[in-house]
């Protein structure tokens, strides 16, 4: 039993970020420190609800009152059991999901809501302190080869629960190393590349294989991967980024963000030594009001540039909860990144209309103030601004996967959306060929991703052995609550 | 059933759930002279009692009435036309001074006096000619075969048309014919008379009955004996003289009468099931019945006796299959006493008193003739009051419990009146030499031979002389404690872990429900109901105890306060083989005593090991495993169940007196049968074999872990049960240190605790007291489990609608095994057990139709007004339903019958929501804000809010905008004035709540913030307790005269009943229509948003569906459907299931859950912690600022569902609510056919409509003439004081058919001066004789009732501010100096009084001044439980004062004169001396009962008032002396006297 008082005794805390001056000389972490007295003074303010919105809130289904509890009364070993149960990596959700548990959170109706967050993330870290990350091999060999293409987390989730059933997984990575949007996609200072390292340690000693710089359907035939492997998961990724079609598009310096977040990346981790698109004496605007364009302010900011400006077509949401997603879906209000408090700022209700350029350089963005309503924007008259910048980013989301090669040569049917249509099992047209995260579902979240790794690894098992006792936490045609 | 128009089992409807309750009176002649009077006062005692019987929808057709008396020797050989044998003596002409020894140890053993040469009995015969006279040469062929004289025939003169019996009693009339019988002339030249002939005639008797019935011809003997006669019929009581010719014949003499007046559940006639039976007039219930019937089946193998010479097994069965449970009792009575016990021995045999925990204070004799008769026979447990007789003793017995009420006279011409109440028979006041009361576990007999009456201690001493039982006992039994230990062998947690995996066990098992075992030995509580799938519409595997309830007591007889009242209940029990019932000695007890029916692991070693150091002769044990191969489905679970029976059989003939039956040692390829089978299935086998009293049997169980998993074991057969995995679970969670510092063995230790006393819990919601009974008693229902599965492994226990096979169990069974033991080996990482879900919800688990998506659909659709949200909601509710989560899910509607109409057509929104009402939940459980929110959205509606059990407050009752229309009257009675009555629309009764039937409640101190207690009448910061029964209603008349009593404390308001779904409810609501009510809500199971042990809210009640058929079907059938209304109740969400409600019979529609969850609610499901973070369920005023509900949002949710409601009718074709009640042929079960398991599942039952010229809705409501009642003419004589306040002294006339005298005088008086009344004594009114029932209830101030005589039961209930005093006429001889105190009133005096005055002159019964919460009421002695749950006010007692005083009690004082501690529950109380100042307050109000009563004793101690007020103790309860304490601290230091107590109550 939780206690029942605890959300009346204590306030809600999340860990400090570090002075601004500070993390914005280094790569390293925002947050600082927080102790695990605290975390679970944190974990007591659990009220172990009945229907634990939480728990439905998130896309894993992770066990938050059980794990709450189990912080609580300072049973770690067993929350981070707890946790794992339903999620292979909650060191990596623990720093990079944007937390809708704590959106659903029944303590949120009239008060802040527990710091859930924050004790996943503990939990996990404190597991990996204490050996929790030792290798579980599994205890059969069933003989079956899986193959697992992509290494971003639905393609790892995927291949750990596979691998765990007992079959014999290789993980494809058309980069250079394994992790795809964990590695190459998101800030350091959001999550250090060790906590990855770290897991895809685990992952090699419980004997899944991973191949890198393989891009398949090129540098492996279809034919052979169909030959060599008794299943195919296909965890690609959404890649295809959203254009902005206005004029000036093709200038120089309007950059797709994920091309200046993966370079800054692989500079960062010296895989490569040039810094193609440096954001160092610029000035930035990023389009795009979402994480992926935060990961762009943090990172330009750090390489020193000159001002850094966000525009988000949608007008500013309010501090608090927006009326129109009532509690406990997931909240429409002001967010604060650590990178916004950082420098810079943001422009809200905007539309870019045209790029100036000078010598194919970009030097400015025409603007104008409006309205979302729908897909479309209604522009404001007499509103047109003018911005300078010489560095601007895109980060307008993304499509679908990429489809030449190794899709087109699979011959898996593509819906309307422009993803991998699936069954309730997640297979795809093609016998033995399976998708799971955004190549199937679309751009989402990380939770998501794991969440459909694990349970397209259930319709794999299942497919391959005959039934499957591992666990499977969603539907394909699951949403968020709305 | 013989001369019955009961109808056969069909859809819903099973005659053999029928109840009966009852009056019931006698009158002797204490010298047994015998004469016409005795017979006339009997008759006129009976007329007397009408009241307390009942007519069906036709009041010509009465429930039953009859007399027994002795054989009217001289009158039966005038009117035969043969001759019969000469009896050489009768009583009449015995010597005085016979001992009475002879009779009641005796007696039974030689030719007894009394009785004549020949035997008379009147047989019931068919009416048809040819049969009848098949009827008798069938008879004169066994009475031939059985060496007896046929002395002839007589036809017993009957006048049905002048005494106008109706036409359903007569369709089914049998012909009477009294058949004569003598043995012949014996060697001595003398014939065998009274008792000696008696055994001559039983077997031919019992041989008529099972070859007549064989041969399909109607025989019925309603007596057959040369003692005693019975004459009875389907009578109302004044058609019984009338009837039959020979009772009013003036030669018809008999010096003992016993009369009966019956009050069944139905309207079918039925001749055989009046009373009185052969030997005795029963009033009450047997709730073990079944398992009583069962177990003298089994030992029907055993029988022998001398007295019965030849094949005794033509005496067999005993117990009369489809008999009723009085019928059965004597049956079993007629056995053991004419096999050679005495009446009164072998009634203290069936109806022991509570001796089990009474070792300290009882003659060890006594003590060792109880415990000695345990061994042989279990109780017949339940509510009764027996009156007994063979013609020379005439005897009553109340059960343990005093459930029923028994009074008695002794008047200066040796006559003795015995009756249900007082009154029954007018005796001039200077006749009466003493008065007295039946009491709890006590016998009263009158042995008319040595012309005295017996008191207990006698009785009973005289019978434990016979043999040195202590001796026997001593001797033979074993105490389980005294068998030698075994080692303790302790379960690694890898192993523990793997078991738990097989059996199922979650993680929820451990968190929610073996944690707070092991840890603290409690069940853990919950809140807001359950609304998960039935077992059968699961799609998960579930346990096979799933898909039992648990049945609870409601109406027809009380459920027991097990923990107040725990001094009767016991939980030990004797186990081992049993030896002949008819010749007990020394062998008969060779058994072990269990203290506890639940054993640990050790204790499990113990017996399996019994004689495994070969010094326990005759106790050797076996063990037989209970797996079976787990591939092998279904037909290896069946095969393995035939080898477990062939085992047990053989385990038996080898000499095994104990069966272990085990689920242990599964593996990968052995799966465990679930223990309930194993347990049932071998049990009902050693039944059918007779060889079940041969052994005991003991579950050991790894499935078991919940108290109803023990409940169901020890139900179906287990006599012990030894759950080993939740003992290992509990061990092992505490040897990992989570059970914060409880020791392993101390968990194992709580964790037996808590699933034993929750076991005792669950007995008593059934009203049994003893595990002893309880044990193979099968009171569950099935619901799901396959028609054939039943039949053979739990036999006796019917579903009605079939369900899962041993297929699907075996199905669910590999489900679970293969979660322990995954098929190719692999290992499930981070995955323990199963999360669980079925508390909680979780998204691995059980589906639940709250869920996060359907609660933030509803609340966004009522705040924002859009009705596509709340399709949406609706939408997936239903489609939830569909899945399995609610039995009406299976439904479809069909629209293919009528045709649909236009939307237009039906009746408007604003119609429908008038049909609407929200569910009880008090005001004290939720806060002020969401009790108001939905009070004002129901006034706005038109619907009815419902005000709960807490009262109400002045503020709100008078404001028509807030007030709640209706008022619920539960078992507490907190608030519940004449004020609080006479502001209803409705009052309603509430006999169960849906969350824990059977069940009270307890508001914890610190939730009775100021304002809490200001409404109930009840003191800040003290704990409130709801007891499980209303102590006014322990039956069925009961109910009828609490609805009486209401229904005259608010002529205005329509009485409602609330009863809660189980197999049954349709003939108990058939019981409440005949009590008069207006409105029967039917209460699923499932809803309830109180808290309850997690036990009761799962598995204990059934879905609102089945009841409400089941009701509907009933009353149909009865023909009492169209004038009442039913409404269903218990998780209503969406339209669909209103319409459903309604086809199914509904014109009424309840709603708890759904509102809150619109006012806010978020199924946190910690009511019961005070914690709710929305501020509904909390009165704490940091939670209550967070609430956000609106009365608008309450109204949205209606009218969106009202508008749903006219869709549905449209399409159905009907143009209002109204012309759609009852329409269950528009519902198709065909979606059922497709759900997963439900495949066996037959609903069709539900939807049967009976082709019966029966309406199907309330279309004649009752009519309620209060005209002709007394109060009517004192309202009239005392019009001027209601004008204008005019003060008025009144006198009257009492009798005891005047019930609940001035009680409707004072609702005018409230209705017109409010809630203050008028000044004191503004109304004196004085009466003389003696008053019925509820003299004075809700007496409100400024009325003052004086009764010169006395008074039944329920004097003063709910008290108001008026002074009631009744006194004894001065004349009476019993009241003359130096006689003691006689009995002035009742049972249950005072119940729920808040202010006002009550001085007794005399004594009274049980249970005085229980819950009173602010009166002062003075007495001269009181029976048990006397000040129990006591909030408030001052009780004076001025005489001896029974067992088990102050439970409960946590407010008040009370002041006991000669106090003995030993009879005082200190629980709660202190028991000290009084203070200075109280002596002077507390000699005031003896001088003030002196002055009103001129009570004797109160004169007395005035005399000396000094010293003699040393001899008073005050009861004074110390949370109650904290508070004042507090107060008086407040007072000096000047801060608010409130926040220092809260302080203090949350510690």
């Amino acid at each position: 039993m939780a206690d029942p008082t605890g959300f009346l005794k204590y306030e809600r805390h999340t860990p400090a970020r570090r002075p601004i001056p500070l993390r914005l000389r280094d790569w390293n972490e925002v947050y600082e420190p927080f102790s695990e007295a605290d975390t679970r003074t944190q974990a007591a303010r659990c009220m172990d609800c009945g229907i634990p919105f939480c728990h439905q809130g998130c896309p894993l289904g992770n066990l938050i009152p059980e794990w709450n509890e189990l912080v609580r009364t300072d049973r770690w070993d067993e929350a981070s059991d707890r946790l794992h149960a339903t999620n292979n990596f909650p060191e990596f959700t623990g720093r990079l999901c944007p937390a809708p548990c704590e959106g659903s959170c029944v303590l949120g109706i009239g008060d802040e809501p527990v710091s859930i967050k924050l004790v996943e993330q503990q939990i996990a870290d404190r597991a990996i302190a204490h050996g929790g990350l030792a290798p579980r091999p599994a205890a059969i060999t069933t003989g079956k080869k899986v193959a697992v293409i992509g290494s971003g987390p639905a393609g790892l989730a995927a291949a750990q629960q596979l691998a765990r059933a007992g079959h014999d997984v290789t993980v494809f990575e058309r980069d250079g190393r394994i992790g795809g949007l964990m590695r190459y996609g998101i800030p350091e200072f959001k999550m250090d590349r060790a906590v990855l390292d770290r897991r895809l340690a685990q992952m090699t000693a419980e004997g899944v294989r991973f191949v890198t710089d393989c891009a398949v359907g090129t540098d492996l035939p279809v034919r052979e991967l169909r030959r060599e492997f008794d299943s195919v998961v296909l965890c690609m990724g959404s890649t295809i980024p959203r254009e902005l079609q206005v004029d000036g598009r093709r200038l120089r310096g309007v950059e797709l963000a994920m091309d200046y977040l993966t370079q800054a990346n692989r500079y960062l981790e010296g895989t490569a030594t040039e810094l193609p698109i440096d954001a160092a004496g610029r000035h930035v605007v990023i389009i795009g009001g979402g994480d992926t364009g935060a990961d762009c302010y943090g990172t330009a900011l750090r390489q020193g540039a000159a001002s850094v400006t966000q525009l988000d077509i949608h007008i500013q949401p309010p501090m608090t909860r927006d009326p129109s997603t009532p509690w406990p879906v997931y909240p429409l209000l002001l967010r604060t990144s650590a990178a916004h408090e950082e420098g810079g700022h943001r422009v809200f209700g905007v539309n870019s209309t045209s790029f100036q350029g000078s010598d194919g350089q970009v030097t400015g963005i025409h603007l104008v103030e409006g309205r979302r309503v729908g897909t479309g924007f209604i522009p404001s008259a007499g509103t047109e601004q003018h911005l300078d910048a010489d560095l601007v980013l895109l980060a307008l989301g993304f499509v679908g996967p990429e489809r030449a090669g190794l899709l087109d040569e699979l011959g898996v049917d593509i819906g309307s959306r422009g993803t991998i249509i699936r069954d309730d099992d997640y297979m795809t047209n093609m016998p033995g060929v399976f998708v799971a995260g955004d190549a199937g579902r679309g751009q989402s979240l990380i939770v998501w991703a794991i969440a459909e790794g694990r349970s397209a690894a259930a319709g794999v098992d299942a497919y391959l052995s005959g039934g499957s006792s591992l666990p499977d936490p969603l539907e394909p045609t699951a949403m968020a609550m709305r | 059933m013989k001369y019955s128009a009961v109808p056969e089992r069909q859809g819903l409807y099973d005659p053999a759930l029928e109840h009966d309750g009852c009056g019931v009176a006698a009158v002797a002649d204490i010298k047994g002279r015998r004469s016409n009077k005795i017979v006339a006062d009997g008759i006129t005692a009976l007329i007397n009692l009408d009241h307390r019987g009942a007519a069906g929808a036709d009041p010509a057709v009465g429930d039953g009435a009859g007399i027994l008396l002795q054989i009217p020797e001289t009158f039966l050989r005038a009117v035969v036309d043969f001759e019969l044998p000469a009896s050489e003596e009768t009583a009449v002409g015995l010597p005085a001074v016979v001992s009475p020894e002879d009779g009641i140890a005796q007696a039974a053993g030689d030719n007894g006096p009394g009785g004549c040469a020949f035997a008379v009995g009147n047989a019931f015969v068919p009416t048809d000619d040819r049969e009848r006279a098949e009827a008798k040469r069938l008879v004169a062929k066994i009475v031939a075969e059985e060496g007896l004289e046929l002395l002839g025939w007589r036809t017993v003169p009957t006048d049905p048309v002048g005494a106008g019996v109706g036409q359903m009693a007569l369709d089914v009339m049998p012909s009477f014919e009294q058949l004569f019988l003598a043995s012949p002339v014996r060697a001595d030249g003398t014939r065998p008379s009274g008792i000696d002939l008696d055994r001559l005639v039983y077997p031919a008797r019992k041989r008529i009955e099972h070859e007549t019935a064989a041969a399909d011809v109607d025989v019925y003997f309603a007596s057959l004996s040369s003692r005693t006669i019975v004459y009875k019929g389907m009578l109302t009581t004044h058609q019984l003289p009338a009837f039959f010719d020979d009772i009013r014949d003036t030669r018809v003499e008999s010096a003992i009468v016993v009369v009966h007046s019956r009050f069944s559940t139905n309207t079918f006639p039925a001749w055989p099931l009046a009373h009185p039976y052969r030997f005795i007039a029963h009033n009450g219930e047997i709730n073990t019945v079944r398992g009583n019937r069962n177990r003298m089946r089994a030992r029907e193998a055993m029988l022998a006796s001398p007295l019965f010479p030849g094949d005794i097994s033509r005496l067999f069965p005993i117990c009369t299959p489809g008999a009723s449970d009085s019928a059965s009792f004597d049956e079993v009575l007629e056995l053991l006493h004419l096999s050679g016990r005495s009446l009164p021995h072998a009634v203290l045999m069936m109806i022991p008193e509570a001796w089990e925990n009474s070792r300290a204070t009882m003659d060890p004799a006594v003590r060792g003739f109880a415990e000695f008769h345990a061994s042989l026979m279990e109780p017949w447990d339940g509510p009764a009051c027996v009156t007994f007789t063979d013609g020379r003793l005439l005897g009553a017995v109340l059960d343990r419990n005093g459930l029923r009420p028994g009074r008695w006279w002794l008047t200066t011409d040796g006559t003795v009146v015995l009756a249900s109440e007082s009154g029954v028979l007018p005796i001039p006041p200077e006749k009466v030499v003493e008065r007295g009361r039946l009491q709890p576990g006590r016998m009263f007999l009158v042995d008319t031979v040595a012309g005295r009456i017996l008191d207990d201690t006698e009785i009973k001493s005289t019978l434990a002389a016979a043999h040195p039982y202590a001796e026997w006992v001593h001797a033979g039994i074993v105490p389980l404690a005294d068998l030698p230990a075994r080692p303790h062998v302790a379960t690694p947690h890898e192993a523990v872990l793997r078991r738990q995996q097989v059996f199922g066990y979650t993680d929820e098992d451990l968190r929610l429900l073996i944690e707070p075992m092991a840890a603290k030995g409690a069940e853990a509580i919950g809140s807001m109901g359950t609304d998960t799938p039935e077992a059968v519409l699961s799609a998960r595997p579930r346990l096979l105890f799933d898909y039992f309830s648990q049945l609870f007591a409601q109406v027809t007889n009380p459920p027991l306060d097990a923990i107040r009242e725990q001094v009767v209940t016991s939980m030990a029990s004797i186990i081992g083989p049993e030896d002949n019932l008819l010749d007990p000695s020394p062998n008969s007890c060779r058994q072990i005593s269990l203290p506890f029916p639940v054993i640990d692991n050790d204790d499990l070693a113990k017996l399996a090991g019994v004689n495994s150091d070969g010094d326990m002769a005759g106790f050797a044990a076996a063990v037989i495993s209970g797996l079976y191969e787990v591939d092998g489905g279904g037909q290896a679970l069946f095969d393995a169940l035939a080898r477990c029976r062939r085992e047990a059989d053989e385990a038996i003939a080898d000499g095994a007196r104990i069966l272990v039956l085990s689920d242990r040692d599964c593996d990968a390829k052995r799966a465990p049968i679930p223990s309930l089978l194993l347990t049932s299935a071998v049990h009902q086998h050693l039944v059918r074999q007779k060889s079940r009293t041969k052994v005991a049997l003991v579950t050991e169980a790894g499935d078991a872990r919940e108290v109803h998993h023990v409940a169901l074991l020890l139900g179906y057969g287990a006599g012990a049960v030894n759950p080993y995995l939740v003992l290992e679970s509990a061990e092992d969670l505490a040897a990992a240190g989570l059970l914060g510092g409880v020791s392993p063995l101390e968990a194992i230790r709580n964790t037996v605790y808590a699933l034993g006393k929750g076991v005792l819990k669950v007995m008593s919601k059934m009203g049994i007291s003893t595990v002893g009974s309880y044990r193979q008693a099968q009171v569950f229902a099935a619901f799901g489990i396959d028609e054939d599965v039943l039949e053979e492994y739990f036999t006796g226990t019917t579903s009605r609608t079939g369900g899962s096979d041993l297929g699907v169990i075996a199905a669910d069974i590999h489900e679970r095994h293969s979660l322990a033991f995954v098929s190719n080996g692999a290992v499930r990482e981070h995955r323990g057990l199963e999360v669980g879900g079925q508390y909680q919800w979780r998204r691995e688990g059980e589906i639940h139709l709250f869920n996060p998506e359907t609660v933030y659909l509803l609340q966004h659709a009522s705040r924002t007004k859009q009705i596509s949200v709340f399709r949406r909601y609706t939408d997936t509710v239903d489609e939830l339903s569909r899945k399995g989560a609610t039995l009406r899910g299976m439904f479809g509607l069909r629209t293919d019958i009528r045709t649909p109409i236009p939307l237009a057509e039906v009746e408007p929104v604003s119609a429908i929501v008038k049909r609407f009402v929200t569910g009880a939940m008090s005001y004290g459980s939720i806060s002020a804000e969401a009790h108001e929110t939905l009070a004002i959205a129901m006034n706005r509606l038109g619907g009815r809010s419902n005000t709960g059990e807490g009262g109400e407050d002045v503020d709100r009752l008078l404001d028509p905008r807030r007030r709640s229309a209706i008022k619920q009257v539960a078992s507490g009675r907190f608030g519940v004035t004449s004020a609080f009555l006479v502001n209803a629309d409705e009052i309603q009764i509430k006999m169960a709540q849906g969350a824990k039937p059977g069940e009270g409640g307890q508001l914890p101190g610190n939730k009775v913030y100021p304002w809490i207690a200001a409404t109930r009448h009840a003191t800040t910061g003290v704990g409130l307790i709801s007891p499980p029964p209303h102590h006014d209603i322990y039956s069925i008349e009961d109910l009828k005269q609490l609805i009486h009593d209401l229904r005259n404390a608010n002529p205005r308001a329509a009485v409602s009943v609330k009863l809660v779904a189980e197999p049954g409810v349709g003939t108990v609501a058939a019981g409440v229509v005949k009590a008069h009510a207006d409105l029967v809500i039917i209460a699923g199971y499932d809803g309830g948003t109180g808290a309850a042990p997690l036990t009761s809210l799962k598995h204990t009640g059934q879905p609102w569906e089945l009841g409400l058929a089941e009701v509907q079907q009933t009353l149909r059938l009865n023909g009492l459907r169209e004038q009442v209304r039913l409404q269903a109740d218990g998780g209503l969400k969406t339209g669909r299931d209103v319409i459903i409600a309604a086809l199914l019979g509904a014109e009424e529609f309840g709603f708890a859950t759904a509102p809150l969850v619109v006012a806010g609610c978020v199924m946190m499901r910690v009511c019961h912690l005070d914690t709710c973070p929305v501020g509904i369920a909390t009165q704490n005023p940091v939670l209550r600022a967070r609430y956000t509900g609106t009365p608008e949002f309450v109204e949205t949710f209606f009218l969106f569902l009202a508008e749903q409601v006219r869709e549905y009718l449209a399409a159905l074709g009907f143009r209002s609510i109204q012309e759609a009640v009852g329409r269950a042929e528009l519902l198709d079960i065909a979606p059922a056919v497709d759900h997963h398991r439900a495949r066996g599942l037959n609903l069709a039952p539900l939807l049967a409509v009976a082709d019966i010229d029966s309406g199907h809705s309330c279309t004649r409501p009752a009519q309620h003439d209060l005209s002709s009642t007394l109060d009517a003419k004192l309202i009239v004589a005392a019009a001027d004081t209601l004008a204008d306040g005019t003060p008025v002294e009144l006198a009257f006339e009492v009798r005891n058919v005047d019930r609940t005298v001035g009680t409707m005088l004072g609702s005018e008086v409230t209705r017109k001066f409010g809630p203050d009344g008028l000044p004191d004594d503004s109304i004196r009114i004085s009466l003389t004789g003696t008053a019925g029932q509820s003299l004075g209830a809700f007496l409100p101030r400024g009325i003052t009732l004086t009764l010169t005589g006395d008074a039944n039961d329920y004097v003063a209930k709910g008290l108001s501010g008026g002074r009631i005093v009744i006194r004894p006429e001065e004349n009476s001889p019993s009241q003359q100096p130096g006689q003691k105190a006689q009995v002035i009133a009742g049972n249950t005096i005072g119940y729920g009084a808040t202010s006002g005055e009550l001085y007794l002159r005399g004594r009274v019964g049980e249970r005085f001044a229980v819950r009173n919460s602010g009166a002062l009421m003075v007495t001269e002695g009181a029976g048990d439980h006397a000040l129990e749950y006591m909030t408030g006010g001052r009780v004076v007692i001025l005489g001896r004062t029974g067992r088990n005083a102050a439970a409960g009690m946590s407010g008040g004082i009370g002041y006991l004169l000669d106090a003995d501690i030993s009879r005082i529950n200190t629980e709660m109380v202190d028991v000290e001396q009084l203070a200075d100042d109280e002596q002077v307050w507390l000699g005031e109000v003896v001088a003030d009962h002196a002055r009103y009563t001129g009570s004797r004793i109160a004169f007395g101690l005035l005399a000396a008032w000094p010293t003699e007020s040393r001899r008073f103790s005050r009861v004074m309860p110390r949370n109650y002396r904290r508070v004042l304490e507090l107060q008086a601290q407040a007072a000096e230091t000047g801060v608010d006297a409130d926040d220092l107590i809260m302080e203090a109550a949350r510690g």
